[in-house]
Parts: structure tokens; sequence; C-alpha cells
């Protein structure tokens, strides 16, 4: 019987796990013993962390965007179709538009997070976001003409996807004025939601004096409940007004309805072990990258290395072994700080980071890694 | 505080999440629930209850206190 790996979602994630089991099974995928099958419900992969550069003219979607098969290894079969259903008692995964149902012996779910600005009254209308195609390029034409005036980033949802993108765009957002002659006409504030700049500590101690010398006002403990897009003012839990002329807001993220309705996480997160990446509600399920509720941030990076464990994890199950491979939660982080310089930061569940000092060096090998990344979606690097 | 000083209307249970996970998990159910409403807060995380004084003195809303549990801590607030 051929044992069957069926992967939901070709992020990232998915990808990374499903070229690197093409690798590690080749033999048994050759001799028919297993089949790894993943899904996708488009026929593109997407390289998110190009949208931070599209708002600055730097680049545009479509470099973000690569057709989905030439990446995927020839041994695993790829599916273009939607799930719309996860049956974890019958080992099932519904297709929307072949109307069919796929058997699994081994389910993957790396669906990634969902971005729904519709959850914050007024801020669908009111602000602008670079967490998609086109709020990057609809903020583009703001900036562009955007020369004086007060511009907030606001960080309305956290978790969100890359924890320390909200910084960058602020960072990098002061260097562009900076570079374009109009900083002195534009005042810059980035809010967040709980009382320092940034959730991880050793972040937000290495930013909060870093934007205080770039003269970005951080409010802090700043939760807007909803936006009021005539008047442009964000109104938060807290009692507080900020009136803004231009506003770039951090989105809430949604998990998965799938994962909701399969009784795999109430919230849309699948609820896993953190280091076997097995999901707590059903056997031989398991979930990768954003859609997965680990204890690290939503990032490309960790869902490449939890990708590595899985895939060694479930070769081990499928030839019959113990798996043994286990997800640390290593996480690494570029974080442009300007428009041409960067500094990085690299963390796992037992390891804080600590931010190096910002360089050139570091802002070009963010600009290279960006270059590269094509090779660790084909499981190459 | 002890366990019948006071009953909750909702509970948000963020055992397990890091930080800022539990805070952000009580002010998300914040913004949906009513006047009055008591959220209990259900964390595992060292840090939470500093972040959630601090909180709750910026935004007025109205700490009733923590109950030690076996491997988490209950907190308790008054949406004002
Ligand atoms: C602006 C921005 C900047 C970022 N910068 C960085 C960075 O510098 N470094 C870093 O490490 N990370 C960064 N990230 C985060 C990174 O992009 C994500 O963490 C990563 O994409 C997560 O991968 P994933 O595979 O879990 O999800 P995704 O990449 O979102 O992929 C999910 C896939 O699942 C598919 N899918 C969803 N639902 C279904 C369904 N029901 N059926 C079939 N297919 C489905 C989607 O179409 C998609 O192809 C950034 C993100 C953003 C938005």
């Amino acid at each position: 019987m051929t044992e069957r790996i069926v992967i939901v979602g070709a992020g990232t994630a998915g990808i990374v796990l499903a070229n690197n089991l093409a690798d590690e099974l080749a033999d048994e995928i050759d001799a028919g013993d297993v089949a790894v099958e993943l899904v996708n419900d488009t026929e593109e992969h997407v390289y998110k962390p190009t949208w931070l550069y599209v708002p600055f003219g730097e680049k545009t979607p479509a470099d973000a965007t690569r057709p989905l098969a030439p990446l995927v290894d020839d041994r695993v079969t790829l599916v273009i179709d939607r799930v719309d259903d996860v049956d974890t008692e019958s080992k099932a995964v519904s297709l929307v538009s072949r109307a069919e149902t796929r058997p699994y012996d081994h389910l993957v779910l790396a669906m990634g997070a969902q971005v729904t600005p519709e959850e914050t009254p007024g801020l669908a209308e009111g602000g602008h976001h670079f967490y998609g195609p086109a709020g990057a390029t609809a903020l583009r034409e703001e900036l562009s003409d955007f020369t004086e005036g007060h511009l907030v980033v606001s960080v309305v949802g956290v978790p969100h996807m890359c924890p320390v993108a909200p910084l960058e765009f602020a960072l990098i957002a002061d260097a562009w004025f900076r570079d374009h002659g109009l900083r002195d006409d534009v005042e810059l504030t980035y809010t967040y939601p709980i009382g320092r700049a940034h959730g991880i500590e050793a972040v937000a101690e290495w930013a909060g004096p870093l934007m205080d010398e770039r003269d970005i006002t951080v409010e802090t403990f700043f939760n807007a409940e909803r936006v009021d897009p005539d008047d442009e003012v964000i109104h938060t839990v807290e009692g507080r007004d900020l009136d803004y002329d231009l506003l770039v807001a951090i989105p809430p993220h949604d998990g998965s309805d799938l994962v909701r309705d399969a009784g795999l996480g109430d919230d849309g997160w699948v609820d896993v072990d953190p280091n076997t990446l097995e999901a707590r509600g059903a056997d031989d399920v398991y979930a990768l990258g954003d859609v997965a509720d680990l204890p690290t941030s939503k990032a490309g990076s960790a869902a490449h290395y939890a990708a590595g464990a899985l895939a060694d994890r479930l070769a081990s199950v499928a030839r019959g072994e113990r798996p043994t491979a286990e997800y640390d939660g290593k996480t690494v982080c570029f974080i442009e700080s300007g428009t041409d310089e960067a500094t990085y930061i690299a963390f796992d569940y037992d390891e804080s980071p600590v931010p190096k000092e910002p360089s050139k060096l570091i802002h070009w090998s963010k600009l290279g890694y960006n270059q590269s990344y094509w090779l660790t979606a084909r499981g190459v690097l | 505080m002890s366990e019948t000083d006071v009953r909750a209307d909702v509970t948000v249970d963020a055992v397990g999440s890091s930080c800022p996970g539990p805070l952000m998990d009580l002010i998300g159910k914040m913004k949906s629930v009513d006047s009055g409403t008591v959220v209990e807060l259900l964390s595992s995380n060292e840090g939470t209850e500093d972040d959630l004084v601090e909180w709750t003195e910026q935004s007025g809303y109205e700490y009733l206190g923590a109950v030690d549990r076996d491997d988490h801590q209950a907190f308790y607030v008054r949406k004002s």
C-alpha cells in the first residue's frame, strides 16, 4: 500500500517540506511505497517579504511571484485546487473545484495566515498596508504623493507575519523621506499594542533608542479599536485618539476556518506540539508555518527550519522508523534599519536574540537572500 | 484573592502562549465584550501579570486580581 502524505498550501512552509520529502524519500517514491501530494489554491508561489519594498518603489508585486510548478520536485504531485474541508475522522481532504475528496495517511496543514483589516471598524477604508500585493501597490501611490503631514505606522494585529516588518517599514520610511528631502515636513509615529516598542524584549531595547534618534515617536499600549476614515483619527481601546494623514497599519491576522471547523484550533491556528509539530486535535495531522500556533514568530525562516525538521520526521515514519528530529524554534530575521543598512536577529525557543550593529553588509546580505530565496523554495538551500 | 471572590463572564485561555500573546488575546477579547464584563485570562507566562497591571492602569479597565492554579494563573479584568 502506498503511504500518502498530503500537504495543504505551497507557501514557504509547504514547498520546502514537499521538496525535502522528495529528496529524502526519493527511493520510496520511485518504488511506489510513498506518494507526496502538494495542494495549492493558485498556480503561483509568492515570496511575501518582497512586499516591504513595493511601497518605496524598489520592487513590484511581480518580483514576489513565480510559477509554482517549476519550483516543485517532479516526484511530488502538484494539485492546483482549494481545500475546503478537512475530515480527520475519515482522514481525507475535500477539493473545491474537483468536487472530490483525497485520502491521506499523513496530513500537513501549511495554509499560512490571512490578513483581515475588516475586523477593525474603519481600518479597511481609512488605512493602508503592505501585507498584500494590492495593499502595497496602493500604498506606493499614496507615498509618492505624500510630501508633508503625519504618517502613522500602527501595529493593530498581533501575532502578524514577520515580527519586525512594522519596525522595518518605519525605519525605511524615515530614511526614504530624508533621501527625498522631505523628512522635516513629515511627522512619524509608530504604535505598538503592549508597553514597549516590540514583543521581543531585546528587539524593543534595540529599537527604542533608535526610533528616538530618528525622531520617530513611539506610542505603546496602543490598541486601535476603530478608525474614523473621514476625520482621520484612530480611537484606541485605551481611550486615546491619534490623528493621522497617512495610516499604515499592520492589519489583524487570522488562521483558517478549515482549522476551526476541523476542531484543530479554536482561533484558526493549529494547536501543535512545538517540537514535533503534531496537531493536538487529531492523529497524523501536522501544521507548519504561519498557520501553526507556535511560540515563535510567523516568519518564513521559522517555516523553513520547521519544514526541515518535519521532513526528517515524516521520512522516518514513512520508512517505519521512530522519528527523532525536532524543531527547536530556530528563527532568523533580517531587520532593515534604513534604505542602505540592516541588522538581523537569530533566536529559538530557549535563546533570546541579540540584534547586531546595523551595517551595509547585512543590508546587502538581506537583498542577496531575497534573490537566493528561490533556491530555498526548491529545497536547495 | 480566591476562586470564589469573582465570577468571570468570559474566559480567554492563553496557557502556553509566549509574550505578548496572553495580553494580546485579552485585549482582543476586550474589544468585543460589553462594559462591565469580567474577563478571565489564563496564562502560564511569567511576564503576564506586570504587563496586565500596566495595561489596566493605562486603559482604565479594572484589574480584579489573580488566582494561582496548578500550571498557570487566572487573571481577572473588568471592562469599564
Ligand atoms: C510584508 C512581509 C514581510 C515579511 N518579511 C519576512 C522576512 O523578512 N523574513 C521572514 O522570515 N519572513 C517574513 N515574512 C513572513 C513570511 O512571508 C511568512 O511567515 C511565510 O510566508 C509563511 O509561510 P507559509 O508557508 O506558512 O504561508 P504562506 O507563504 O502564506 O503560504 C500559504 C499557501 O497556502 C495556500 N493556501 C491557503 N489556503 C489554502 C487552501 N484552503 N487550499 C489550498 N491552498 C491554500 C496559499 O495560496 C499559499 O500559497 C514577511 C511577510 C510579509 C507579509
